[in-house]
């Protein structure tokens, strides 16, 4: 391909395109009041939502007509803005919901959270675009980590756990550059080590650490790792362990133990905290091949799930459109991310490829955590299901995130 | 394995979510229902019953509002009970009962909690209702009986239990049903049909509006009016009459086989089984063991017909062509059958042929005919068989098939039954050892509705309708070919010119001539009933039961009647004087005979039936 000659993916903005409209559909069902008014009612929900995605088509044809250059050179500016802008909450932040993510303009509330994550993405991948860089250098990651872990940081205390969980999907990028595996097991086992002592408690964890430790050195002396290796790992898993077991009950706060609980099948109250999962799974569960048909939803209608047109918009797919509509979601998403992890790999620039992969690891965070907790998989941790959810400074900040990329991917020859 | 990690996790995830939504979406059910219950809330809209009218016309019930306090356990929350008790004038543990019972129903269907409001309690309540949560009035309609007699026919209704719930899907906790009479048997077409409206509700259990614009909803259909056979006037006059007496009356058009009148006594008045005290009156009226006022007696009480059934025998004697009109007996106060054995007979004239047998009622001569139709055959057996099978034809000894849903068979004895209790053949029978049969005693018994019909047949000369009580729906005469079909019986029209000519000597010079009404021709009956009843054990014979059939006018019969009262002694003493006013009453509307209506109305058998309960030795028939 010459350059200059431009050709966008357009297998990523069809897939696009499906679910910001699906998305829409069910935003309406789920936000339809008693009398139907015209679709763009901006009184209305999903007049609202149809005016963001609307105003987004343009700012797509803005962010396609930039030169692919300019996000590169900028990144540093994006990220410094990002930095500021979520730093201003806690002096200008309006307070929703108990979290203060946002700045309200007359009518409008934006939640810079949800743009932030643009500019961190455009950091770290210039950052590692950067030809001095190597990430096998344990300086290096450091100051990988320190792009990342700085806006998760600010965001976390607003309070916004959610949303900063999401900068985790940077592990993704940094792993594919050359970050060593140890990082992620590390991560993965303190994960399952957390989860296996909520569910067994930590006395089962500590001994099943020391039977599989004591397994291994069955195996061949070449393959087995050194003793002090091994004797650290249990050491640390069981050191863990009991620390979760006192984090969980001494630090923790009760409506936290309570999320786990539920998800762990330990408690089962579906009239308090397990009210949302509850509900949701009864949507969803309704819904049984085919769904209700659109709009016909009863839980919906009768807005039984809370934040149904927010966080919960996969439970309307669920009972409207049945099996046939949340495989068919799941199914685009995997698309989309299967797409953009092939358009990533074909990057001739480490710049494209850690944007991209920045990018199929935040979608991938979302969905997994969005999915998993309407489904009743996860713990409740509130955020969007990306251009799914209603609420125009999420479907901005995605749709930003996304055709910066499909840019960078038309002139990737160029770099 | 840096590239494909995240292809591993994706597909990973996809694979976990899909596998989800499958167990929650299709295999398992649980959310299925609880979605519409979670969401949907059912009301129903009940139609009015339908009325009830008399043949004439005179309405006999309508309906008026009641409004019960239901609850749905699960939407209730607490709130202040003292101050719900008092408007509702119940005990907070009462409550509380009721609560619990309606939670084990079921905690998201409503139940009833205090039924039947008066519109004045209603009105107190509903400015208070919003403070109870969970609570809400269902309006109903209730019976407004325009009568006072009549229960019988009319039946009642009721609360449904739970056995009808389970077993027709129609029926809700709280609805009501109709119940015995009219009410039970034409439920279907008195409720009518209950709409059905499906209300979408939102999180906090508001009502939202119509589910999908109400295209599964459906209005109520109004219960048809009906109109019954019974004369209300002459119902009112027998049931006036049998006051103080217990039996049963039956009177049909013979032409039409529609039911005039259906009295039991003792009765009640039907609104005593209606309203909040509905309950406290049932139970008295059906723990009232010696009286039981519950029980029709027209139509479920087997009586021995006594001495009325000699028609029938004679009938059967001519059809089987063993005896001639002109053919006499002897009779020596009775009729000596076997050694030692005789069946009395009272003073008369003798020998007499048919037509004065039949006034006179003389057992001599019965006993000969009925002899010598069961020695008509080779084989008693045979004899009876046949026997049987013509008073079959009558409707004797089986359902009749009227439209109540009450009755009896009654009982006519056939050869495999004396097979049974003669041991046969190991002991052998004749016609001797079931000679009561020709005096309407013995083994034959019948309720007072087949005896009455039997008397249409024979003024219908051979066939009957059989009866109803359903006369129009909705001004539509009813066209069910079970009631508008003859019936014929096996005894050839000619036969019951000899017979009916008999019976109208029993009026005009027999044991009824003392029944005369002026301008009236009767064919009538008398029987007077042997029956026994155990006292300690001990098989003790009380006071017969008195007993009249009759037909009039006889030329063009407008009325068949059958009365019977429990020990009322000979058959003109009671019953005939009864059956006589009534049919005055019917044909004429106004009564001549003034001193026999008083006779009647101040005379009690009360003393009669206190006797075998008195514990103390009594005398009969006095």
């Amino acid at each position: 391909m010459a350059k200059g000659s431009i050709s966008f993916d357009w297998v990523t903005i069809l897939i696009y395109l499906l679910l910001v409209s699906f998305g829409w559909m069910n935003i309406y069902s789920a936000s339809l009041g008693d009398a139907p008014s015209s679709l763009f009612d901006f009184n209305q929900i999903y007049g609202k939502q149809a005016m963001w995605i609307l105003l987004g088509f343009f700012m797509i044809v803005i962010i396609l007509s930039i030169e692919a250059k300019f996000y590169m050179k900028f990144s540093s500016v994006f990220y410094i803005i990002s930095l500021l802008s979520i730093l201003g909450l806690f002096a200008f932040g309006k307070t929703i919901n108990g979290a203060t993510s946002w700045y309200v303009f007359g009518g409008v509330s934006i939640q810079p959270a949800e743009f932030a994550k643009v500019g961190t993405a455009l950091a770290l991948a210039n950052y590692l675009g950067d030809i001095q860089t190597n990430i096998k250098l344990f300086s290096n990651q450091l100051k990988a980590f320190f792009i990342i872990a700085l806006p998760a940081l600010i965001i976390l205390p607003q309070p916004d756990a959610g949303s900063a969980m999401v900068y985790a999907a940077f592990l993704f990028p940094l792993y594919r550059e050359g970050l060593s595996g140890i990082y992620l097991f590390l991560g993965f086992a303190a994960v399952a080590i957390f989860v296996l002592t909520l569910v067994f408690g930590p006395v089962y964890v500590a001994i099943a650490a020391v039977v599989i430790s004591l397994l291994s050195m069955l195996q061949k002396r070449r393959k087995r790792p050194g003793y002090l290796v091994l004797l650290g790992i249990v050491i640390g898993s069981i050191a863990l362990s009991y620390s979760v077991e006192y984090i969980f009950e001494n630090v923790f706060e009760q409506r936290h133990r309570d999320r786990f609980n539920i998800v762990l099948g330990k408690e089962v109250d579906a009239k308090g905290i397990g009210y949302n999962t509850n509900q949701s799974e009864i949507a969803i569960g309704s819904g049984g091949w085919i769904g209700k048909g659109w709009t016909e939803g009863t839980q919906t209608k009768g807005q039984f799930v809370p934040e149904q047109h927010t966080d919960y918009i996969f439970s309307t797919v669920g009972e409207e459109w049945g099996f046939a509509g949340t495989s068919l979601v799941i199914i685009l998403f995997m698309g989309l991310l299967f797409r953009l992890l092939h358009l990533a790999e074909r990057q001739k620039s480490t710049f494209n490829r850690v944007y991209g992969y920045s990018l199929v690891g935040i979608i991938f965070i979302h969905f997994l955590v969005n999915i998993g907790m309407v489904t009743g998989i996860f713990p409740t941790v509130g955020i969007p299901l990306p251009f799914f959810s209603y609420g125009g400074s999420g479907l901005w900040g995605f749709t930003i995130l996304l055709f910066i990329f499909i840019k960078l991917d038309a002139e990737r020859i160029a770099f | 394995m840096r590239r494909l990690l995240l292809y591993i996790i994706i597909i990973t995830t996809g694979f976990i979510f899909i596998g989800r939504l499958f167990y929650l979406q299709i295999v398992d059910e649980s959310f299925t229902g609880l979605s519409e219950d979670n969401a949907i809330k059912v009301v129903y809209d009940y139609p009015q019953r339908g009325y009830i009218f008399d043949r004439n016309g005179e309405l006999l019930v309508s309906n008026q509002p009641s409004y019960d306090v239901m609850a749905i356990p699960r939407n209730v929350k607490t709130f202040d009970t003292a101050e719900f008790c008092s408007i509702l004038k119940i005990t907070p543990e009462e409550l509380t009962k009721r609560l619990d019972k309606a939670k084990v129903y079921s905690p998201r269907l409503p139940s009833i909690i205090v039924p039947q409001l008066t519109k004045s309690e209603y009105a107190y309540l509903q400015e208070k209702l919003r403070k109870y949560p969970g609570f809400y009035i269902q309006k109903r309609s209730l019976r407004d009986y325009q009568t006072k007699n009549g229960s019988n026919v009319l039946g009642y209704i009721a609360e449904v239990n739970n056995k009808i719930i389970e077993d027709n899907p129609y029926y809700i906790s709280g609805d009501l049903i109709g119940k015995q009479g009219v009410e039970g048997q034409y439920e279907e077409l008195l409720r009518g049909i209950k709409g059905v409206k499906y209300i979408q509700k939102d999180r906090f259990n508001r009502d939202i509006g119509p589910f999908k614009e109400g295209i599964f909803d459906t209005l109520p259909k109004k219960g048809k009016d009906v109109t019954i056979s019974i004369d209300a006037i002459l119902q009112a006059y027998g049931e006036k009459l049998m006051e103080n007496k217990r039996g049963g009356i039956v009177a049909i058009e013979p032409a039409t086989g529609e039911i005039l009148s259906l009295i039991t006594a003792p009765s009640y008045d039907p609104a005593l089984l209606m309203g909040r005290q509905r309950s406290a009156n049932f139970t008295k009226l059906y723990y009232d063991t010696i009286a039981r006022p519950l029980y029709d007696r027209g139509l479920l009480a087997e009586y021995p017909p006594g001495s009325p059934f000699k028609t029938i025998n004679a009938l059967i004697a001519l059809q089987e062509d063993v005896v001639d009109t002109k053919d006499r007996f002897y009779c020596n106060h009775g009729y000596v059958y076997g050694r030692g054995r005789k069946l009395g007979c009272h003073a008369h004239a003798s020998p007499l042929d048919m037509i004065p047998g039949i006034a006179q009622s003389c057992n001599a001569y019965f006993a000969n005919v009925y002899r010598r139709i069961i020695e008509k055959y080779p084989t008693p057996q045979e004899g009876v068989d046949t026997w049987a099978k013509h008073l079959n034809s009558f409707g004797l000894g089986q359902f009749l098939g009227y439209d109540l849903p009450a009755g009896r068979s009654g009982k006519i004895p056939n050869a495999n039954y004396y097979n049974k209790i003669y041991e046969y053949p190991t002991y052998k029978w004749y016609s001797t050892a079931t000679i009561s049969n020709a005096i309407g005693q013995g083994e034959v018994l019948m309720t007072p509705i087949q005896l009455a019909n039997m008397t249409a047949t024979i003024a219908n000369k051979g066939w009957f309708y059989t009866p109803h009580i359903l006369k129009s729906i909705q001004g539509e005469p009813i066209r069910d070919p079970d009631y508008t079909k003859k019936n014929y019986t096996t005894i050839d029209s000619k036969h019951f010119i000899p017979v009916i000519e008999g019976m109208h000597q029993v009026y005009k010079a027999g044991t009824a001539s003392a029944l005369q009404v002026a301008g009236i021709e009767i064919a009538g009956k008398t029987g007077t009933a042997e029956n026994f009843t155990k006292i300690n054990g001990k098989r003790t014979q009380l006071t017969d039961h008195s007993i009249f059939i009759a037909f009039a006018p006889v030329d063009n019969p407008k009325i068949a009647i059958a009365v019977f009262v429990e020990n009322g002694y000979w058959g003109g003493r009671y019953a005939g004087r009864i059956a006589s006013l009534m049919i005055e009453k019917y044909l004429k509307n106004s009564i001549s005979r003034t001193d026999m209506e008083t006779w009647i109305l101040t005379h009690s058998l009360e003393d009669e039936y206190k006797k075998p309960l008195s514990g103390e030795p009594f005398t009969i028939n006095k």
